[in-house]
């Protein structure tokens, strides 16, 4: 273990529902001291906090604690933190903490991700939401054409996949069947109840080839992970995971004039500071706020051609939790929860260690592979069992 | 579909959003370099030259990808519609996200051709799109 590499020594989440009525900053406290407790670490030993999108007091429920927040109420004394939107996803917290223990700046960091937007949006005399008034900035160019919602950008990249390559909804529906199915072994899950094909073909449709099952769904819940330096890692009783890559990057912002989404120049960037290579990867975490994005890291990745991933996930056997590469064994997001990416990076550690219960991948895993984003901005994250 | 969020108008945008007032769908364009730019702005993203001003384009185009949204994501709206990516003639590398009006939305396809009509909602024109022809 190199001293100057940076670990994920602590995980840790709060209970994962719908509407809950705990507070959100409780939450995010349920979620630390988990990985806390997990780390063998103490709060005076937390010297950095990072998070996404940091503070956004104009939509309450996207992102209800900032890192000012939680490390006043925690009492942390950081020499270092970080928190805010214009970086490459949610995972790109992680990233950033990753670059500050690298450069000496902190020495345990805690990065979380809190999502409060069912809760918010069920209680608006608590979390009162944004003010209507005329749009400006990226939405401008959408919203006006009543184009609101993530799933009819995302949508019309899978329609013209759908259509480029001849994938067709039952291979889609395979990212869902697969989630869920994992999902249903996952004790903190949303979901309990795996979807069946039938159930999956019979929904109905959101934003075409979106059907409702396509797409997740607001989540209440908090997620930690504590990235460790390697010259810390005596002070921590648990088995690190390195963080052997990461990549992060931006298409055009303005998603109607992105050739592709981010996912693909990500997945191709990951593998350039690295010498394991796609088939290396044990367990894979795919972001997938809708099926289709985990379709575009399958891709972008490497684990099949660019316009092969329908014939890759046709009936769902390569990518199930005893397959060839086991995919979103946690439930991914549509199974899982709205975690908003970091549930991915959680999960990768949880398959890693060994402790994933019912749902553990066999043979020991050594590499996973963790990523967020799904438009404009896409993290990919590298971890590895040394 | 009542109720559209509308942009809100500037310096910057303030052609494209009225253009149609007069008939014109107005897309900036670099006078050094020719590079169109859009979303608008006072710089050339190709050489960095200032010197671009918006110019009316054809207001013709090529269906480039589309939803069909079925879903009310807000109250008051009328489901289902197509939500487009357009390619616009005469400028090359602008897209533009729209509606394909004046047909039934099974009706639209990938490669149709298609032209601006301007729907005024208080001072803004938004530049939705009809068919004038079948994928080729
Ligand atoms: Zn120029």
């Amino acid at each position: 273990m190199a001293d100057s590499e940076a670990y994920i020594t602590g995980i840790g989440q709060s209970e994962v529902g719908v509407r809950l009525t705990r507070h959100p900053l409780l939450l995010t406290v349920d979620a630390v001291k988990e990985a806390l407790d997990d780390a063998g670490l103490t709060i005076d030993q937390i010297d950095g906090v990072s998070t996404y999108p940091g503070r956004m007091p104009i939509f309450l429920g996207f992102s209800p604690i900032g890192a000012d927040e939680l490390i006043d109420a925690l009492g942390i004394k950081p020499t270092w933190y970080a928190g805010g939107g214009e970086i490459s996803s949610q995972l790109g917290a992680v990233v950033e903490a990753v670059g500050a223990i690298k450069q000496g700046l902190a020495r345990h960091i805690i990065c979380f991700r809190t999502v409060y937007e069912a809760a918010a949006l069920s209680r608006p005399e608590e979390f009162p939401p944004m003010r209507r008034d005329r749009v400006d900035g990226g939405q401008q160019w959408t919203a006006p054409f009543n184009a609101i919602s993530a799933a009819n950008w995302i949508g019309q990249f899978a329609m013209r996949h759908f259509r480029k390559y001849g994938m067709t909804r039952e291979q889609l529906a395979q990212i869902a069947l697969t989630d869920t199915a994992n999902s249903a072994k996952n004790p903190r899950a949303l979901v309990r109840e795996p979807l069946t094909m039938d159930k999956y073909m019979s929904s109905r449709m959101i934003s075409e080839p979106f059907c409702l099952y396509d797409c997740d769904r607001f989540t209440d819940a908090s997620t930690v992970l504590i990235v460790s330096a390697g010259d810390a890692l005596g002070e921590v009783k648990t088995t690190p995971v390195r963080v052997a890559a990461s990549a992060g990057t931006v298409e055009r912002y303005s998603w109607d004039q992105a050739e592709w989404v981010a996912a693909y120049p990500t997945g191709r960037d990951l593998w350039k500071n690295t010498d394991y290579t796609a088939e290396d990867v044990d367990v894979a975490q795919l972001y997938d706020g809708f099926s289709f994005n985990a379709v575009t890291w399958l891709e972008g990745l490497g684990f099949c051609k660019v316009g092969e991933a329908g014939d890759f996930l046709e009936g769902g056997k390569r990518i199930a939790l005893d397959g060839e590469l086991p995919v979103n064994t946690g439930g991914g997001q549509l199974g899982g929860g709205r975690l908003h990416g970091f549930g991915f990076a959680h999960e990768a550690v949880v398959q890693l260690r060994g402790e994933g219960g019912e749902r553990q991948v066999a043979n020991d895993p050594k590499v996973a592979v963790a990523t967020s984003g799904g438009g404009p901005l896409a993290t990919a994250l590298l971890l590895a069992k040394d | 579909m009542a109720n559209r969020p509308l942009p809100k108008l500037d310096a910057v945008n303030r052609d494209f959003w009225t253009g149609g007032e007069q008939g014109e769908l107005r897309i900036y364009h670099c006078g050094d370099c020719g590079t169109w730019v859009h979303p608008p702005r006072p710089v050339c993203r190709n050489c960095l030259s200032e010197n671009v001003a918006p110019e009316a384009v054809p207001g013709t185009a090529t269906v480039d990808t589309f939803t069909i949204n079925h879903q009310p994501f807000m109250r008051d709206m009328e489901v289902p519609f197509v939500i487009a990516r357009v390619a616009l003639d005469g400028a090359p590398g602008v897209f533009l996200t729209t509606n394909i009006v004046n047909c039934p939305v099974e009706d639209v396809n990938i490669g149709d051709k298609v032209k601006v009509t301007f729907l005024q909602e208080e001072d803004v024109w938004l530049p939705l799109f009809e068919k004038i022809g079948e994928d080729a």
